[in-house]
């Protein structure tokens, strides 16, 4: 038995964001908790047998249905009786969440179980190399939205999963980051009070999948939020209770860190409609300071 | 005690005398009665079980998965489509080695669409790793039942296990059952408890990332214990007969094999028809027999073996395909004997009753009057030829 919770010497790339979240969340949820995993990254550097990172019961089963794997722990806690005694964590990256574990993710949450689904948004499918998901953002360069005559990266702005998880009428939904690590701490141990399917997505950079320098993961991710492009938002019965404020930064200055959006900083107007996205989000989420007064 | 049930509402009252702790579903026509009866056990305080109504089978299977990974007995079921939706999970539980307890109806496959009987959804499902086990009828499909949630769960087993049962005749069919007592399965299933769980005092990683250094072994494992369970299915049969009085061989069932010079291998419902074509036939001195398999998976090939060696002529009944080769059970078959020196001197193969067509005696009478000397080759009874003759033109 392991001392801590989510141990290192695993095989994560150096500076991975979803490394720091995963641990953040389980320190966070405590040693009380079954942890339900999604394939994807995390599970493939945490769980190489004959070794596990992890000191909590994990439980992987395929790509697409740690909701629906969870959903079924849940209800044999709750058949035992011990349903007030354990958490339960479902966690998949973004891919397993928002593309081909939506259903199951649907379910889990219309379903009412006691669950919190934590998405590791590093925006693209990096387990396999790096193609684009259902969150990648508008205009990423990926293998499977590259730039090149006619394409200048991803068609699509990032499906709005957390919206939709609120469409449910779950009680509870959050917008966190690794680059706030106290936020996202304060966010799971939250969720884990409230009773019934929370959502929590997290923004995790990726240094391998995003192209930025492997010290840059907690700049990066902070400049995402501080840039209006990852809103950091809480909602408590489909109403925001919290938004991070912030004293907006031109989107530019999260792109230039980032490789996948070099082909990006010649061309003002696809930066104009990225600093759309974000002045939008802005605006939606009332994120600027002044907005306070 | 006896009663006068149709095979759906049998099954869902042994399940419920299993008492598994979660019981999750997808509606598939023919399966539907079963999880319909067994929803209302539940809402009327009968069973204590969560019933969870997932959004796909694909759920179904990995909800049952997550519970009996958290170490509570489980229970599904399916047919056809689901049962493909469901494919991908199938595999995943059991290599994972838990215990699921599935009842499959067995169901004919899209395209076209059809929702009566077949095994070309079973039979495709044979390489999962589950245990399959087919009755014959509605008695038989209940027992196995108890019986599959004691094979499974043996801790030298800890695999899933399907019962088929023809999708209408035997799911919506009514028979006179013997239906078990709450005692006596009380007395012959113990309650289910793992060697592995998820469980907070003692934390494990299950369903880990495994490389080629250790993955041979973890597939080599998995199919040793099916090697292995053909030992134990038989024991397993014999507790259940000092239990509840009735007799089983669990792996295969000889029916007036002795002797006989012409025998059919089929599985299913279609083998109680084949009894009476066999009881008419010897009534008039011919020298014909069943050979009944019940255990598709594991395959018991030295019973098999044993039962058919001196028989010249057998013909294996498929009610699936596997389309551009050989009928899936007759190539089971065949290949048993293959190098053997003692064998039938011709093991043809029919292929009959695909997507409800009904299989007669008049049907199974042909494939007597087939099974000459020379081999049939995956050949189909009450074939309609005019409709062959259809085109676009």
């Amino acid at each position: 038995m392991s001392k801590t919770l989510f141990n290192s010497g695993h095989t994560a790339c150096a500076g991975c964001g979803q490394s720091m979240a995963a641990r953040l969340v389980i320190d966070a949820a405590g040693p009380n908790t079954i942890v339900v995993n999604n394939t994807g990254c995390l599970e493939v550097f945490s769980t190489k047998y004959p070794e596990s990172s992890w000191g909590i019961p994990w439980i992987h089963s395929l790509f697409e249905n740690a909701a629906a794997v969870a959903s079924g722990v849940e209800s044999a806690i709750k058949y035992l009786g011990k349903a007030d005694s354990i958490n339960i964590i479902a966690q998949g990256g973004d891919g397993s969440t928002a593309d081909i574990g939506l259903q199951a993710l649907s379910g889990m949450l219309e379903r009412g179980h006691n669950i919190l689904y934590v998405c590791y948004d590093n925006e693209a499918y990096m387990n396999t190399g790096i193609q684009r998901s259902g969150l990648t953002p508008f205009d990423t360069n990926t293998t499977t939205s590259p730039i090149g005559k006619a394409s200048i990266g991803n068609l699509r702005p990032k499906k709005p999963i957390p919206e939709i998880a609120n469409a449910h009428g779950i009680p509870y939904v959050a917008i966190a980051s690794a680059g706030f690590p106290q936020d996202l701490q304060r966010k799971v141990k939250k969720a884990l009070a409230i009773k019934g399917p929370k959502y929590i997505q997290v923004h995790v950079p990726c240094p391998l999948g995003w192209r930025h320098e492997t010290n840059m993961t907690m700049q990066v991710a902070k400049l995402a939020v501080e840039t209006g492009l990852y809103p950091l938002v809480e909602y408590e019965n489909g109403i925001i209770s919290t938004r991070r404020q912030i004293t907006p930064k031109p989107v530019e200055e999260y792109l230039k860190t980032q490789g996948r959006f070099k082909h990006l900083l010649k061309n003002p107007e696809e930066i104009k409609k990225i600093q759309d996205i974000a002045d939008n989000n802005i605006r939606k989420y009332g994120l600027k300071v002044e907005a306070q007064a | 005690m006896k009663e006068f049930l149709e095979g759906s509402m049998a099954i869902a009252e042994v399940v419920k005398l299993c008492k598994p702790g979660v019981i999750s579903a997808y509606p598939i026509t023919p399966q539907t009665h079963i999880v319909e009866e067994l929803a209302q056990i539940v809402a009327n305080g009968d069973l204590n079980s969560q019933f969870v109504n997932v959004e796909s089978e694909h759920s179904a299977a990995s909800v049952v998965l997550g519970a009996v990974a958290a170490g509570v007995r489980a229970y599904t079921a399916t047919s056809s489509q689901g049962l493909f939706y469901m494919a991908e999970v199938l595999y995943n539980i059991a290599g994972m080695r838990l215990p699921v307890i599935m009842t499959t109806a067995a169901r004919a496959i899209s395209a076209p669409i059809n929702i009566w009987n077949d095994h070309q959804d079973v039979v495709s499902l044979r390489d999962s790793g589950w245990i399959q086990l087919h009755a014959e009828d509605i008695q038989e499909a209940v027992d196995l039942h108890v019986m599959a949630y004691k094979l499974g769960e043996d801790r030298s087993v800890m695999l899933p296990v399907m019962v088929c049962m023809d999708g209408f005749i035997l799911t919506h069919g009514v028979e006179t059952v013997n239906m078990p007592t709450q005692e006596e399965v009380d007395k012959f299933l113990p309650a289910y408890n793992p060697p592995y769980k998820l469980d907070v005092s003692n934390p494990m990683t299950l369903g880990p990332l495994v490389d080629p250094e250790y993955y041979t072994e973890a597939r080599f494992a998995l199919n040793q214990t099916h090697k292995e369970a053909l030992d134990l299915i038989p024991k397993i049969t014999a507790d259940f007969a000092k239990v509840f009085g009735r007799h089983y061989n669990g792996l295969i069932e000889g029916y007036q094999l002795k002797d006989a010079e012409r025998v059919i291998v089929a599985m299913g419902s279609v083998c109680g028809t084949i009894k009476e074509v066999v009881d008419e036939l010897r009534k008039k001195g011919k020298k014909v027999g069943l050979l009944k398999i019940t255990s598709l998976r594991p395959f018991p090939i030295a019973a098999i073996y044993e039962a058919l060696k001196n028989v010249p002529k057998v013909a294996v009944i498929d009610r699936a395909l596997s389309l551009g080769s050989f009928a899936p059970l007759s190539a089971d078959i065949k290949a048993v004997f293959f190098g053997k020196l003692k064998k039938p001197k011709a093991i043809s193969s029919f292929v009959v009753g695909l997507g409800g067509r009904d299989i007669t005696k008049d049907s199974i009478k042909e494939i007597f009057r087939l099974m000459t000397g020379k081999e049939k080759q995956g050949e189909f009874i009450d074939l309609k030829p005019e409709l062959l003759k259809e085109s676009y033109e």
